[in-house]
């Protein structure tokens, strides 16, 4: 892309998606045909800074989890790019792609499903660093206390097995074991909303500690608009596969553009009582990913539809440097 | 909200005294709820709010009395003013309660997909309803089944009567409960987290929707939640929950403008939102977050039970456990002889 006489880029993100789609089939009957595709991820495109927190906020269906997945190839993209330290991945065999399992870590939502019940502690942090061959036998027993260290457990954890712990620590140990291949990046898909409200703001404040110490990219998902605003520098809104929305996190709770942004910060409850009166409630349900609306996803929903939004799949428009909206009414909440 | 002319001295609907609720398992004798007193008025809505383990549902569980072996109510009384007079909830016979469940008394839950029938068409559920309690035919049932539908927003209502509820999705499931449990217009309505399950702007629709039916209907309303945002949004009293007693309550404008328990206070302010938080040396904004975690109930400590966790705990926090105490008025209470320092 750049040219020798271009003006200095910006360096290239640690990680680039260009138009990633993730379908998965639909089968139907006996014979098992596919009879349609669910557009889990419908071509969207976004990058993640050096050292950057990202957030990827949405509803149930919006993508989210799969756009995470898609990254690290628990899911298979369709089509499209992703590009990790300038490398792309999408053509690469299981073999070649190994290294990149270990750059780019996942934080899953649910603690009790994501530990192997009977495996003890330094079994799960060590199964990560004999798989990835790091360290030798002898020098993993240190590595996995200085793991537990990190993430506030007790090194005396390392023989006890999932079920001895609250599901706060457990999310410590899903964290120490993500930890443990030293990624550069890494995905946290929901990691606190299976906690109680008393242990998730501890947790938080650990992803928050170990993003800044390691330095690591994360992409933070969550249907939590607080903890978006809290943690990211960065957000990305996703409604039905798309993006309908990407702005620096201040921007993007202050003066939204899109209006289903708009109407997703309107939803949320608030503890301030006040704000309760101003709510705009969205009419109906999120459409059918396997038979998404033409042109903007979001038009059945929209207030502010006009009929060429049945047509147009809105592109992402700039509105403000850093700030792209996938809406052709530009002119509205200018 | 409180219906407009109504006394606010009236009666209550529901008025718990001394409730305790135990489960008598292989490692011990766990009580759930431990010493519950609570009151609610016509027209008004209390949310109890509290983690797991707090003992908010086996709370609302205990109300309806579908608290299974090996649990059973150990103590206090649960008295409802309904239509045929007074009655105990806490020693009521099962023909009592039946007339009273889904007629006087209405009941939501957090995943409908368990508490609706999955076999029987939505419609024809409601309409049994009506006939059981209502007296009414089968065919008065089921328009007023189709009309109680289509009150609650769900679109064609002749057809959706005729869909199972695996055909629904979970906003409309949950819209098929609400008017199940309201079809009879209910004196109380128990809704036990109705919209954890649900996303947000459906959690918006839902809301709204019940708000909406309660001003219509005059009911008074018990709401279960762990989520304080949504007892903002939705309650005019609140009762904080922890380890199976009510640590704080009264006014949902005192309560949350002027906390008097360490734990509320702490909850509060662990919620992330902008402006709130404290800064740390490096500038980075950060929670106020909780140390420890919810007590074991089988291994409570001594004395205040929120203690081990609470930053202004006192050699005479665990000497014994505190009353729930008048704090700035008789209407707001706490469970914590340091509330003037909270």
């Amino acid at each position: 892309m750049t040219t020798p006489d271009s003006p200095t880029p910006r360096p290239a993100p640690l990680v680039e998606v260009a138009n990633l789609k993730t379908y998965f089939p639909v089968n139907e009957g006996v014979l098992s045909r596919t009879v349609g595709h669910v557009h889990a991820v419908d071509d969207i495109s976004f990058h993640i800074g050096h050292s950057e927190v990202v957030g990827l906020v949405g509803e149930s269906g919006s993508g989210k989890t799969t756009v995470g997945r898609s990254l690290v190839r628990l899911n298979r993209a369709t089509a499209g790019s992703i590009r990790f330290e300038g490398q792309e991945l999408t053509g690469l065999s299981d073999r070649e792609f190994q290294p990149y399992r270990r750059k780019m870590q996942i934080i899953f939502q649910d603690p009790f499903a994501s530990l192997d019940p009977r495996k003890r502690v330094d079994a799960i942090i060590g199964e990560a660093l004999s798989i990835h061959r790091l360290g030798r036998r002898s020098e993993r027993r240190g590595r996995i206390a200085e793991l537990l260290r990190l993430v506030g457990l007790p090194e005396d954890a390392m023989a006890r097995f999932p079920h001895e712990f609250s599901g706060g620590q457990r999310q410590r140990i899903g964290i120490a074991r993500a930890l443990a291949v030293e990624p550069r990046f890494v995905i946290a898909d929901e990691p606190v909303s299976a906690l109680d409200v008393s242990v998730q703001a501890q947790i938080v404040n650990l992803i928050q500690d170990l993003q800044s110490e390691l330095g690591l990219s994360l992409l933070f998902i969550a249907h939590d608009l607080g903890v978006i605003e809290h943690l990211c520098d960065r957000t990305i809104v996703m409604y039905l596969g798309r993006i309908m929305e990407v702005a620096p996190t201040k921007r993007l709770y202050s003066a939204p553009r899109h209006p289903y942004t708009r109407a997703l910060l309107s939803a949320a409850p608030s503890l301030d009582r006040n704000a309760a009166h101003e709510k705009q409630v969205l009419e109906g349900e999120v459409p059918s990913p396997i038979n998404p609306p033409s042109g903007c996803v979001f038009r059945t929903r929209c207030p502010y539809a006009i009929k060429d939004c049945a047509e147009i799949v809105p592109p992402a428009i700039a509105v403000e440097p850093d700030h792209v909206s996938a809406c052709i009414r530009t002119e509205l909440f200018q | 909200m409180s219906v407009t002319g109504e006394p606010s001295e009236a009666p209550p609907v529901l008025s718990i005294e001394g409730l305790r609720t135990h489960f008598e398992t292989d490692r011990g004798n766990v009580r759930s709820v431990d010493g519950v007193d609570l009151s609610i008025r016509r027209g008004e809505t209390l949310a109890i709010v509290g983690e797991s383990g707090s003992g908010k549902s086996v709370t609302s569980l205990s109300i309806m009395r579908l608290i299974g072996q090996p649990g059973r109510i150990a103590g206090g009384s649960m008295i409802f003013a309904g239509d045929g007079g007074a009655l105990d909830l806490a020693t009521a016979t099962e023909t009592q309660m039946r007339r009273l469940w889904g007629n006087q008394i209405g009941m939501i839950f957090q995943e409908p997909m368990t508490s609706l029938n999955p076999v029987q068409r939505a419609g024809d559920q409601i309409a049994e309803a009506i006939m059981l309690h209502q007296n009414k035919g089968r065919a008065a049932a089921r328009e007023a089944a189709v009309a109680m539908l289509r009150r609650v927003g769900i679109p064609a209502p002749e057809r959706r009567a005729r869909d199972y509820p695996h055909q629904m999705s979970g906003g409309m499931r949950q819209r098929v409960m609400i008017a199940m449990a309201l079809c009879c217009r209910p004196k109380l309505l128990i809704a036990d987290e109705p919209t954890t399950a649900l996303d947000v702007t459906i959690q918006a629709q839902i809301l709204k929707l019940m708000k909406e039916l309660q001003e219509e209907i005059g009911m008074a309303v018990l709401f279960i939640t762990h989520d304080l945002a949504v007892v903002a949004e939705v309650a005019d009293k609140v009762a904080v929950m922890y380890a199976g007693r009510i640590v704080e309550s009264g006014d949902v404008d005192t309560v949350f403008a002027h906390p008097r328990h360490p734990y509320t206070k702490a909850l509060l302010e662990s919620v992330p939102r902008p402006g709130h938080g404290m800064i740390d040396e490096k500038g980075r904004r950060r929670l106020h977050a909780i140390q420890g975690t919810v007590p074991n109930l089988l291994r409570l400590p001594p004395g205040c039970s929120f203690a081990p966790r609470c930053g202004y705990a006192i050699e005479a926090c665990r000497a014994g456990v505190p009353s729930l105490m008048p704090t700035d008025s008789e209407a707001h209470r706490a469970r914590c002889i340091r509330w003037e320092v909270v």
